[in-house]
């Protein structure tokens, strides 16, 4: 494997193992500040109990959380150097105020919360907790500002003196339309999780008939904050579609595995099989009209398709090549007005030129053919998005289902009477990670060949490191992290069997009444 | 205000940052450096990690926001340093992602093998990243080899075995003494009884070993060739380290306190600190505040004296990164310049109430009666 496959392995595999735990960090840390505030306006204690066995879980995931993220901010250092140094100009801002005004709140209230108990007083302690929580959720949405620039670059421009991006309006890097509705997707997908945790978890009690005050009430807890946000993950995922759907349209494309234009009003295939090879879908089900209200919002646009979308990028790689040229040219000449009056004119197209690098170093002298093998390089793995989507859209809609159904039960206070829906509760454990991992995927890989739609091939944005220290870090990673995944799961699955008394209550002082 | 003043506005709050970082997260790592030497059976232990379990993952934001404010005001110089050690940083990050695990998980089983796994990963932690942050400083004293292409992309020439030369060890020495008097001045003000003592008498020793070893680093520096910048420089140019020429020279590293001899103020104070907090360790509210003043005058010695240059080049001495070459664009600087008036304030309130609200020594009876909560 080459340096680039080495280090694309080691980030998605960093990445995806990080966000084992950040869903549950989000959702649980909102769940905490929601079942304090019910202790705090009630005062009855069982709602103590309740934050602090949650809470202990939490803190085994959050330790998680935090180790796997240190990884993270320095990755694009040692792994992506060129990227750091071509976008860092752009992309380092909000990765520093995530840092600043995200880690520090979270990371400073997370030791009150568990510290503190007994030195704060309620409504001080309520505070810290909601401070947690506040400061996970604005690190996920300066994180996603940063992701979301990833995918749709907008307010930076290239500067051809310091050959890297430039921010040229900061709030359209942060106003940006994708990271708000990344932000919103992906938090609903965090809440998800917790609330999926909770209920499930408690499922599992009330199967065992153990802790059943506790269960019950954690239950109705999770029942209606689940389903407002699974609402949410799912009309907001379609959001997520829209500026898909308008920025990168390839994406879209590959998640319908739509290999020629479909007119007006596309239709979403439902199910198929795509095949690389013949660039056709054996066996399609279809769906008239959906996928253009889903991309396009609109029954009159045509979506295109792959081989449109293909040609179209020949063009721009084209165009990028003049203003390679003069770019090339600005190097020696840095005073000539022509020349840089050219590069100006093509430079929205310059990332596409630089696709040319992965065939020819000199892409200058690029061949009509290697023009052809670069524009068709902008496919991404077509069937692995288009059955991603669809398991992490069947699972988003299973959760509708069930939390509609627990919130009624819940309202109706049956939440223990049918043991099918408690065995269904816990069994839907592992689905919301598996959801939140595809759409990973689905973003991600979706967007390649570009680490910056558009601007920057993949390709290009690695470090000049020797591919066996890249090695030797990602094998070191693999060991450690499933070393530390078997202690973590280990730890949650014990602590969870011992159950909310004797996990959390203090040995030496008697335990308070649990009961009102 | 103009891009050279963004610049060295920004070279200042890097320097903030690292001073930062190793005088809040120094005190804990260097707990955890001490852990095997004051703390003798699993209460003590259990009381020197509790010293630091409600503050330390707030301190270690520090290290975060280093990386983060570098990527975005200096990004040539986080592209350029992280991959040019990427096996050092490897080793910094394998025992820095211990260090949260260890704290959470070390206390929650009962098993004695468990708990001794966790306390090996907590020391390491404490021990190896000093240690290498204090090899990578002492590399840039030296320069490290490294070119540009034409596009700008970095071209390093560096082994991790070329990193471990005697000079950068020495300078490694330097960092991990003072942050193993920083966490035993911690320990001094957070303990009592045993473990307290201990840690007071390791003071005079880590307060001597950093005197010595910071002198004879000092010594070698004056003696080393350093880096100058030949020729017109501009300051406001744009970032692109390809423009200039650069020379070595012996002794050039004094050339600034040659210049401006207020900078041995820096130097003065790092011994000062280190004095004092041997000389005060029966006062442990003022050993500690000395022994911060450790870090704070290293520190800025050593950023005053590598000034302007960030990241020499050994190999093209011309691509060496400075102040004047490796920034972000002025916007950058400026929008970031008033991220951090705005919001570093608010950090700083709330992380002072933190600890007031943790104040006072851990004992032996807080660990017993919170078994289960306590780390
Ligand atoms: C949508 C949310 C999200 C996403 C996409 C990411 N993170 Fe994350 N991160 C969090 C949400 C989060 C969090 C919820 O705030 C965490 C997870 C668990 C935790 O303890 O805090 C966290 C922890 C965390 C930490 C430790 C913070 C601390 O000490 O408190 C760092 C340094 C990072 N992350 C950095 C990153 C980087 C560089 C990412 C990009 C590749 C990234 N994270 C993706
Ligand atoms: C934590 C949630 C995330 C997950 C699970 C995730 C997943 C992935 C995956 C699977 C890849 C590999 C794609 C491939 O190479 O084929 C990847 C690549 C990458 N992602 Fe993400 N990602 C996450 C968040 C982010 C964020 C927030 C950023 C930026 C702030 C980011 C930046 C990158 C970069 C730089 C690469 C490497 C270049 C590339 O291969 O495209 N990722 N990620
Ligand atoms: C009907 C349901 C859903 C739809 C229509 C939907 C749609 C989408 C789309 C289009 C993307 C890609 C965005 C991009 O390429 O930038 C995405 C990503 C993602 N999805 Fe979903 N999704 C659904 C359900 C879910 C569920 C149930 C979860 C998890 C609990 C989830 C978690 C994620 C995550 C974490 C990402 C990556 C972050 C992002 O790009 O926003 N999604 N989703």
């Amino acid at each position: 494997m080459d340096i680039v496959e080495l280090s694309r392995l080691q980030f998605a595999a960093t990445a995806l193992y990080h966000f084992i735990f950040v869903p549950l960090t989000l959702g649980l840390s909102v769940l905490l500040g929601i079942m304090e505030t019910v202790y705090v306006m009630t005062g009855r204690p069982i709602w103590r109990e309740m934050v602090k066995f949650w809470g202990a879980l939490f803190g085994i995931n959050f330790a998680m959380g935090v180790a796997t993220g240190i990884t993270m901010e320095f990755q694009f250092g040692t792994n992506w150097a060129y990227y750091s140094q071509y976008v860092g100009d752009v992309f380092g801002v909000p990765l520093a105020m995530e840092g600043l005004m995200a880690f520090f709140l979270e990371a400073t209230f997370v030791g009150l919360f568990f510290f503190a108990w007994e030195r704060l007083t309620k409504v001080q302690h309520l505070i810290a907790t909601w401070a947690l929580a506040i400061g996970t959720n604005l690190s996920a949405l300066w994180i996603l500002i940063a992701n979301g620039w990833m995918q749709y670059p907008v307010g930076a421009r290239f500067n051809a003196d310091t050959m890297r991006m430039e921010v040229s309006d900061f709030m359209a890097v942060l106003f940006n339309p994708v990271a708000q509705a990344k932000f919103v997707h992906t938090v609903s997908a965090g809440y998800v999780t917790g609330s999926v945790f909770v209920m499930a978890i408690s499922a599992w009690y009330l199967l065992r008939g153990r802790h059943a005050e506790i269960a019950k009430r954690s239950m109705t807890v999770a029942a209606s904050f689940g389903l407002a946000s699974a609402l949410s993950v799912v009309v907001l995922g379609d959001e997520s579609g829209y500026t898909a759907g308008v920025n990168q349209k390839m994406k879209i494309a590959a998640i319908e595995a739509m290999w020629n234009t479909e007119p007006a009003p596309a239709s979403f295939t439902v199910f198929g099989l795509p095949d690389l090879a013949t660039h056709t879908t054996r066996y399609e089900i279809k769906v008239p009209w959906m996928l253009g209200l889903i991309a396009t919002r609109s029954v009159d646009k045509p979506v295109p398709g792959i081989a449109q979308l293909v040609g179209l990028a020949h063009d721009r790689i084209r165009d990028g090549l003049i203003a390679y040229r003069a770019l090339e040219a600005v190097k020696t000449r840095p005073r000539d007005a022509a020349l840089r009056a050219t590069l100006d004119a093509h430079v929205g197209n310059l990332g596409y030129a630089l696709l040319l690098k992965r065939i020819r170093p000199d892409i200058e002298n690029a061949t009509e053919g290697d023009i052809r093998t670069a524009a068709a390089s902008t496919i991404p793995n077509v069937p692995v998005l288009f059955w991603s989507f669809r398991v992490m859209v069947g699972i988003g809609f299973w959760f509708i289902a069930l939390f509609a159904l627990a919130f009624w039960l819940s309202a109706k206070r049956q939440l223990d009477r049918y043991r099918w829906f408690l065995k269904a509760a816990l069994f839907t454990l592992p689905l919301p990670w598996f959801a939140a991992e595809l759409g990973w995927i689905v973003a991600e890989y979706g967007r390649q060949p570009w680490v910056i739609e558009g601007v920057l091939p993949t390709a290009l944005g690695v470090s000049n490191t020797d591919p066996g220290n890249v090695l030797f870090s990602l094998i070191g990673f693999v060991v450690f992290y499933s070393a530390l995944l078997v202690a973590d799961v280990y730890l949650l699955t014990k602590y969870i069997r011992l159950g909310p008394q004797t996990a959390v209550v203090p040995a030496s002082r008697p335990a308070e009444a649990v009961t009102e | 205000m103009s891009y050279d003043t963004l610049r060295l506005i920004w070279w200042a709050l890097l320097g903030v940052l690292l001073i930062g970082f190793a005088v809040m997260d120094g005190f804990d790592l260097g707990t955890a450096a001490l852990l095997p030497f004051v703390a003798h059976n699993d209460v003590e232990r259990r009381i020197a990690i509790n010293t630091v379990g409600p503050v330390w993952e707030g301190n270690q934001v520090w290290f975060i926001l280093g990386g983060g404010a570098i990527f975005a005001a200096w990004p040539a110089l986080y592209a350029a340093s992280f991959s040019g050690f990427y096996l050092a940083m490897f080793l910094v990050l394998a025992t820095l992602i211990l260090r949260p695990v260890g704290f959470k998980f070390r206390s929650k089983l009962d098993a004695p093998a468990w708990r001794s796994l966790w306390d090996w990963c907590l020391f390491s932690g404490g021990v190896v990243p000093p240690l290498v942050f204090g090899v990578a400083f002492g590399n840039l004293f030296r320069g490290v080899p490294f070119g540009f292409d034409g596009d700008l992309r970095f071209h390093p020439d560096i082994s991790l075995l070329s990193l471990l030369n005697p000079f950068a060890l020495l300078v490694g020495a330097v960092s991990l003494a003072m942050i193993v008097l920083h966490g035993a001045a911690w320990l001094n003000l957070k303990t009592e009884g045993d473990v307290r003592m201990r840690a007071r008498g390791v003071m005079p020793f880590a307060a001597l070993a950093f005197v010595v070893l910071f002198t004879a680093a000092g010594v070698w520096v004056s003696r080393m060739d350093g880096y100058r910048i030949i020729g017109t420089l501009v300051a406001n140019a744009p970032s692109n380290p390809m423009t200039k020429t650069v020379a070595t020279e012996s002794g050039a590293w004094f050339a600034n306190a040659a210049a401006d001899p207020w900078l041995w103020l820096a130097a003065t104070v790092a011994y000062m600190g280190a004095i004092l907090a041997a000389a005060l360790r029966n006062r442990p509210g003022f050993a500690f505040l000395a022994s911060a003043l450790v870090p704070a005058g290293t520190i800025t010695t050593a950023g005053t004296a590598l000034f302007p240059f960030l990241l020499p080049s050994s190999s093209h001495p011309g691509a060496s990164l400075t102040v004047w070459d490796a920034s972000s664009s002025k916007l950058t600087l400026a929008v970031m310049l008033g991220a951090v008036a705005i919001f570093l304030p608010p950090v700083l309130a709330y992380t002072a109430w933190a600890y007031r609200v943790m104040r006072g020594p851990v004992r032996e009876r807080d660990i017993a009666e919170n078994t289960k909560s306590a780390y």
